[in-house]
């Protein structure tokens, strides 16, 4: 956010007082912090309530009460009571599943951020992550469980981590920028994972060679599950997981040498190496540590609910690309992705077949308004730190003009 | 005649040049040997002539012509590979697989979208605009020109209204990251976003569960009947889609447009160094505006190519991941329109390739699809020379 510090104007005679131009606008900022992505967010289902009037003529409100309660939300109201079997509970067990994975790829794109790096990769990150841990979770039938669980987690998130870290490396030894080199990376693990799982792939399952599905997960490698039936897919332990990372996340950056580093780089580049600090090699394990969170998403899901990994679900997946809105509406803070993350489980979850009344909206739809949500909301935080600082300069002209006038 | 000749003769590679040209013809060769009309039936041979490819390469790269070099050891194992491959196979097999016309035919069916859009993001990024929305403004083409053709009962109309259609979600992107100076990869990102929630919107709610209508207007084919009986060439040329040889029209006219006249002078000047070109008097607003259009016109074209002139119908994000291919293409070609169409043309071949070889190695031919990605990768890297992008690329200009 340096790049926002106020350039010259006419704020020098109002000095004296403790609050100069780059006070007020820091203020400014951490006031902003929570208000822009609120009202981002607002304006954003603003819009997409205009597009469900215009093409359907139903009152948005009902459609997004809709959509709250098939997210199970209302669950956490404590005036809505709950029958047995509690829908409710249920709905939101699916947002906590999805909300797992979306928060450590928002983390993954979120650490990348703060070195001054777009990770783009997240994604492809996710698959590797996803691909070890099925491989490895389908593999040593027999290990103990806890042995099992813990060996698949770090062999995905070390992958994850190895495949960030390319681009990581590219960055910083040649300098290809990270979005290029991440965007190739995503589709090069999409291919390589339907190649892997497909018809006639090396990792395609044993039992029915007409199905491009993997191996099913070992019993002793599956997550527990400690809210919900396992049957109805529960909520799995992989939520304490990502909570904790969350704190990682938070600990690294704010009270470690590498997170300072990591912050110097991410600041100025220049100065960061003025004062000797390694780049290169904080590019490299910014984007390392950044793949891990990705890669650590995609071993939960496998080992938490999916069990399996499909062809089509390596297609159709969307993981990463959410984890870039949230970490951008997030702005990059561990308890802004925690909450972005949130958000977007929410409305995923909300709208889906499975939850969402088909009475009051078509889910197909809905699904679609998700996207375009989260369309606009990447639309507006990408402009908002400007906008008030345009808006904070118009004010400032403004004082300045009544000052000299 | 002779001078024309002498001129002819003095372009010719020479030297170091000219061994990488042969070792990539050589390499060529080696899976051209095994295929019909040829079709020799021993593993050696591919594998002899793949190895002379590769020392041809080898020796080039090591006098210094690094990216041919190594481009021709590339041909050289890849035809090894692919012989070795063919050898593997029935002869039956091999004649449904590589009849080569009609994988030349399919090549240029693949590539068309793709020349399209990396030609698209062409302009933008030689103005200074990163465009990886490119993907969404493709999208955006893919279904207004079905719907375009569906109201308006003919292709043309769906192709102007795709072009609208991908113009407008360009001038979004153009508007972020000109006027409100945002970040233009989450410019980009957000394209991509909205493009497929717009189109997935839109489809559900048109056309339901039905699907789009199979009796779409669709863009004709172009019938050289004179060309029809020409050996090779023939099956090839004489029946492409019409998109098709505008698509490859448009390659040559972008060439002229940006290196020939002013306006590309202008573009590019302003991809360069923005405030010089402000000095001496053009607008660097414009100018970016106009070419972020271009791209999104150009891109959605590409769309409208996939949805009316190959398919004949829409499927929710249909273009997967097309649009990130064309990025690939232009990159992988430097930024320039005939290096970026050829690289179009390579990643059309590689796909049209792994539609084809299924039909004996099912599972290897799905890798193919990730080389368009994987030689971008390479590129990048400055392997095989460095792919530099324009200098004010993704820099916001502040007017002063």
């Amino acid at each position: 956010m340096s790049d926002v510090e106020p350039v010259g104007g006419p704020e020098g005679e109002s000095d004296g007082a403790p609050s100069s131009a780059a006070a007020r606008l820091a203020v400014l900022q951490r006031v902003g912090g929570i208000v822009t992505p609120l009202i981002t967010v607002v304006f954003a289902f603003l819009v997409g309530g205009l597009v469900v009037v215009a093409t359907t003529g139903k009152n948005p409100l009902t459609t997004y009460k809709a959509i709250f309660d098939g997210s199970g939300l209302n669950w956490l109201l404590p005036w809505e009571t709950c029958s047995d079997p509690c829908t409710a509970a249920l709905n939101f067990q699916q947002t906590l599943i999805i909300w797992i994975p979306l928060v450590l790829a928002g983390l993954a794109v979120a650490f990348a951020f703060r070195c001054g790096l777009f990770n783009i990769g997240g994604q492809g990150q996710y698959l590797v992550g996803a691909i070890v841990a099925v491989w490895v979770g389908s593999s040593f039938q027999g290990l103990t469980p806890v042995l099992h669980i813990l060996l698949t987690i770090v062999a995905a998130s070390l992958s994850g981590a190895l495949y960030g870290g390319i681009a990581g490396l590219l960055k910083a030894t040649v300098g290809a920028h990270e979005v290029i080199t991440t965007i190739m990376l995503n589709w090069i693990a999409v291919w390589v994972g339907i190649f892997l799982f497909g018809l006639g792939g090396p990792l395609q399952n044993d039992t029915q060679p007409w199905v491009p599905v993997s191996n099913d997960v070992a019993e002793g490698a599956k997550l527990t599950v400690f809210w919900g039936d396992p049957i109805l897919q529960g909520l799995h332990a992989g939520l304490f997981v990502a909570m904790g990372f969350l704190v990682v996340f938070w600990v690294m950056l704010n009270r470690t040498t590498l997170g300072y580093e990591v912050r110097a780089v991410g600041f100025n580049p220049e100065a960061a190496r003025y004062g000797g600090i390694s780049v290169s090699r904080n590019y490299f394990l910014a984007m390392a540590i950044a793949g891990l969170f990705a890669g650590l998403a995609g071993s939960l899901d496998i080992l938490g609910w999916q069990y399996r990994l499909n062809v089509n679900d390596i297609q159709v997946s969307q993981v990463g690309f959410i984890g870039i809105a949230v970490a951008l509406l997030g702005r990059n803070t561990a308890i802004g992705t925690g909450l972005a993350a949130m958000l977007f489980a929410a409305l995923v979850t909300g709208t889906s077949t499975r939850n969402l009344d088909p009475e009051i909206f078509r889910p197909e739809l809905a699904s679609n308004l998700t996207l375009l949500i989260q369309g606009l909301v990447v639309l507006f935080v990408g402009a908002d730190v400007l906008i008030l600082y345009l808006w904070s300069l118009r004010r400032k002209a403004r004082l300045g003009r009544a000052a000299a006038g | 005649m002779s001078r024309a000749w002498e001129i002819f003769l003095a372009r010719l590679p020479r030297g170091a040049r000219a061994i990488a040209w042969l070792g990539i013809a050589v390499g060529i060769l080696a899976a051209w040997l095994m295929t019909p009309p040829v079709m020799l039936r021993s593993p050696v041979v591919p594998v002899l002539v793949g190895a002379v490819a590769v020392a041809l390469g080898v020796y080039a790269f090591t006098r210094g012509v690094r990216r041919l070099g190594a481009g021709a050891a590339v041909f050289g194992v890849l035809g090894a590979g692919l012989g070795l491959l063919t050898t593997q196979s029935g002869e039956a097999n091999l004649e449904g697989v590589v009849v080569w016309s009609a994988l030349f035919a399919a090549m240029l069916r693949y590539a068309t979208p793709l020349i399209f859009a990396s030609i698209g993001g062409m302009f933008s990024e030689r103005s200074g605009v990163v465009n990886i929305g490119l993907e969404g403004m493709m999208l955006m083409g893919c279904f207004f020109a079905i719907w375009g053709a569906d109201k308006t009962g003919s292709w043309l109309g769906g192709i102007a209204i795709a072009a609208v259609a991908g113009g407008l979600l360009a001038l979004v992107h153009a508007y972020f990251a000109i006027h409100l100076r945002a970040d233009q990869i989450v410019g980009g990102t957000a394209v991509n976003f909205l493009a497929l929630g717009i189109t997935g919107y839109l489809f559900i709610d048109i056309y339901k569960d039905t699907g789009t209508p199979s009796d779409i207007a669709r863009i004709p084919d172009v019938h050289l009947s004179f060309l029809k009986d020409w050996y090779f060439v023939g099956p090839i040329v004489g029946q492409l889609n019409l998109l098709i040889w505008v698509g490859l029209a448009t390659i040559l006219i972008s060439w002229i447009v940006m290196f020939k006249t002013p306006v590309g002078l202008r573009i590019r000047s302003v991809g360069e160094h923005p405030r010089a070109a402000e000095t001496v008097g053009i607008s660097v607003y414009r100018t970016r505006y106009a070419a972020v259009t271009l791209s999104g016109v150009l891109a959605a074209t590409g769309g409208a190519y996939l949805s009316i002139g190959f398919v004949g119908s829409f499927n929710q994000n249909m273009t997967a991941g097309r649009g990130f291919i064309a990025l690939a293409a232009l990159i992988f070609g430097k930024w320039r329109p005939f290096g970026a169409a050829a690289a179009a043309i390579l990643f059309g071949f590689s796909s049209a390739l792994a539609d084809r070889l299924p039909v004996y190695s099912e599972s290897g031919a799905v890798l193919f699809r990730s080389l368009p990605y994987a030689l971008t990768l390479i590129a990048v890297a400055g392997v095989i020379g460095r792919s530099v992008p324009p200098a004010a690329i993704g820099k916001p200009y502040v007017k002063q």
